[in-house]
């Protein structure tokens, strides 16, 4: 403990996938997927659907079973163990609490199979709902809960358990907005004080990015990219991977000495091992900037706000440049310049960038 | 709606209730009348027949040997068929189709076909049994088709793989997710198919008669040839012991569904949280 009555931090175990396959029919769902988690550390699978995030962690739970490769947990080949014996937590995206049991009785349900002494359960079960900040509605039964207390009540059936490791299945896609990123926080600061090896699984790359360690972004059963939420947002290994994660401009270009030029401005490559020649240009809108004020000469980095998304404290500005379509990201102050209607002059921040050969479609996403 | 077409519509639905009323009770009056009737036609109304049911050779025998077939064929349908039904749903919902057909089979087998297809096997088993509860062995499939739909029914209304996998999760062997997850979730549909059960092995006669049973209809049918009074008392006696079980079956509790709106939690993540660390400092620390 520490001194300030926090428990101190524990490392989970290591989780390994190798080469896991899985197919259904024709259908290869997984592709010789290779992927390991640190003790402690929460990785988010990320990807579109059918790209096999879920048939990844469902292999890792014992759900089901796969045609190759293994699963290793805490050093252990777990692959044949059938998945009441692998002590892992599970949250799932649907909602899953026994309807017949109350929010303690769903979270003893774990430990009653464990053999775990009733007083002890009772006790768990308590610091348990506390942890999730459901104390007082122990008693209640799910359909006496909201969607978000019943995810919290099955996070806190998950942990209960004492698991090496917590899957997490979608868990916030049911809710609403502002319930779940309050709930995705809630999860990441549990996952840290109890420091459980966590894999996370969602569509929303909002959620993967804000609370994981690692983001694994997948594509038709593969692993297109694994790393920092940093990374694979200004790093993207992969034209999928950038455009995938946040929005993307695709502007034509050329390709020139490990940079390309794009409408003037020559911007560096995040691989600059390319051939020269003819390309599409990814680039982020936030690395795009207006100017409305000074003449505005025709060229090629010269044209009209035809739209202005308001985002909060950020707000989107659509500018058509007359054989393209550009998107723009500022701070809605800088925005409000720049209404529908305003000839304007765009700038393009020299961030390194991905390039795409493919013949590029219309333009801006 | 205005208020005379309101009138009609409770006139009509009076109408119909009062005629299918009329149509259920009239016949079971009809009996009940028949049953008090005394000696001669003017000899007083008597319960004679009613007293008879008690001391008639044989009844009482047929009544608990009945009651007998009806929980224990309850009992096999359940263990055979929700079990099935539930893997079939996780596992294997390809055959969905094919179990459905089975299961509805029976409707479409006449009770005396059935009888000379399974007279063979029952002729075999009378080498180690001549008890009549070998019956529930034929009557599971009489059951069938209506067992299935009542449990179907339960089984739509659930979110089988979720729970059974969230179970499976937390440490259940099969055993455990069909006895502490499954069937706690459904007991409406439970019922139903052991209501239902209970209700057509009550009533039934042909196969008994056929294979040479004597259960409580085959007996009501003997002690008519003596006593009709009698006859008709026990008749009447179980008609209302079914229609009692379905007015239970129309008030049995239905499952809870929905989401009810709850009081917001709000947590204040910048306080550290007040644990004892038996939770944290155990979870995860293998």
């Amino acid at each position: 403990m520490t001194t300030d009555g926090r428990a101190t931090p524990r490392a989970g175990v290591e989780v390994r996938l190798e080469n896991l396959t899985r197919k259904y029919a024709t259908t290869t769902a997984l592709d010789r997927l290779t992927l390991t988690l640190a003790p402690g550390e929460l990785v988010a699978l990320l990807g579109p659907s059918g790209c096999g995030k879920t048939t990844a962690l469902r292999l890792l739970a014992g759900l089901e079973q796969a045609d190759s490769g293994h699963v290793v947990i805490a050093g252990k080949d777990v692959t044949n163990v059938p998945a009441n014996r692998r002590n892992i937590g599970m949250v799932f995206q649907a909602y899953s609490l026994f309807p017949h049991m109350s929010a303690r009785q769903n979270v003893e349900f774990g430990m009653q199979l464990q053999h775990v002494g009733a007083a002890e359960r009772r006790e768990r079960a308590r610091e348990v709902l506390d942890l999730v900040g459901l104390g007082p509605h122990m008693d209640k039964f799910a359909h006496q809960l909201s969607g978000g207390q019943q995810q919290r009540v099955a996070l806190a059936r998950a942990l209960a358990i004492k698991p090496k490791v917590l899957l997490l299945d979608e868990p916030l896609s049911a809710l609403d907005a502002k319930v779940r990123a309050r709930l995705r926080d809630e999860i990441r600061r549990v996952q840290l004080e109890v420091g459980i090896t966590t894999l996370f699984v969602t569509h929303d790359q909002e959620e993967a990015l804000a609370i994981a360690d690692r983001v694994g972004v997948m594509q038709s059963g593969h692993l297109e990219q694994l790393g920092p939420p940093t990374e694979i947002y200004s790093r993207p290994a992969t034209p999928f991977v950038a455009e995938f994660v946040g929005l993307t401009n695709r502007i034509k270009g050329d390709v020139r000495g490990g940079a390309v030029t794009v409408r003037g401005t020559r911007i560096p490559l995040v691989d600059p091992d390319v051939t020269d020649g003819p390309a599409t240009a990814l680039v982020r809108p936030e690395a795009v900037s207006l100017a409305s004020n000074g003449e505005m000469e025709d060229g090629p980095l010269v044209g009209t706000v035809i739209a202005v998304a308001f985002l909060g404290a950020m707000s989107r500005v659509t500018v058509d440049l007359g054989d393209t379509i550009v998107l723009a990201q500022m701070a809605t102050s800088a925005a409000s310049d720049t209404p529908a209607g305003t000839k304007v002059r765009l700038a393009l921040r020299p961030d390194p960038v991905l390039i795409q050969r493919e013949e590029p479609a219309a333009t801006a996403p | 709606m205005n208020r005379s077409r309101r009138i009609k519509l409770q006139v009509f639905r009076i109408t119909v209730f009062v005629v299918l009323g009329a149509f259920f009770l009239v016949p079971v009056g009809a009996m009940f009348e028949f049953s008090t009737r005394g000696n001669s036609i003017n000899a007083p109304r008597t319960l004679e027949a009613w007293t008879q049911i008690a001391t008639t050779p044989g009844l009482g025998d047929a009544i608990v040997a009945s009651l007998e077939l009806a929980a224990i064929t309850s009992i096999l349908m359940l263990v055979l068929v929700l079990p099935t039904m539930v893997w079939v749903r996780l596992r294997l919902p390809r055959i969905s189709r094919i179990v459905e057909f089975i299961c509805l089979m029976p409707l479409t087998v006449p009770a005396i076909a059935l009888v000379v297809g399974v007279k063979p096997i029952f002729i075999w088993i009378s080498n180690f049994t001549d008890s009549i509860l070998v019956l529930s062995l034929g009557y599971v499939i009489l059951v069938l088709p209506y067992s299935y739909r009542a449990l179907d029914a339960g089984l739509s209304a659930i979110d089988l793989k979720t729970l059974s996998e969230a179970a499976r999760s937390l440490g259940a062997g099969w055993g455990t997710v069909m006895w502490r997850v499954v069937v706690p979730n459904m007991p409406s549909a439970i019922l139903n198919a052991c209501l239902l059960s209970v209700a057509l092995v009550l009533g039934e006669y042909t196969f008994a008669n056929l294979m040479n049973y004597e259960n409580l209809q085959v007996a009501i049918a003997y002690v008519g040839l003596t006593s009709a009074g009698t006859s008709i008392a026990v008749a009447v006696a179980s008609l209302i012991f079914a229609f009692a079980l379905l007015l239970i079956l129309s008030f049995v509790r239905r499952p809870r569904t929905g989401v009810a709106a709850a009081d917001p939690v709000e947590l204040d993540l910048s306080k550290p949280l007040a644990l004892s660390g038996a939770v944290y400092g155990r979870v995860g620390n293998r």
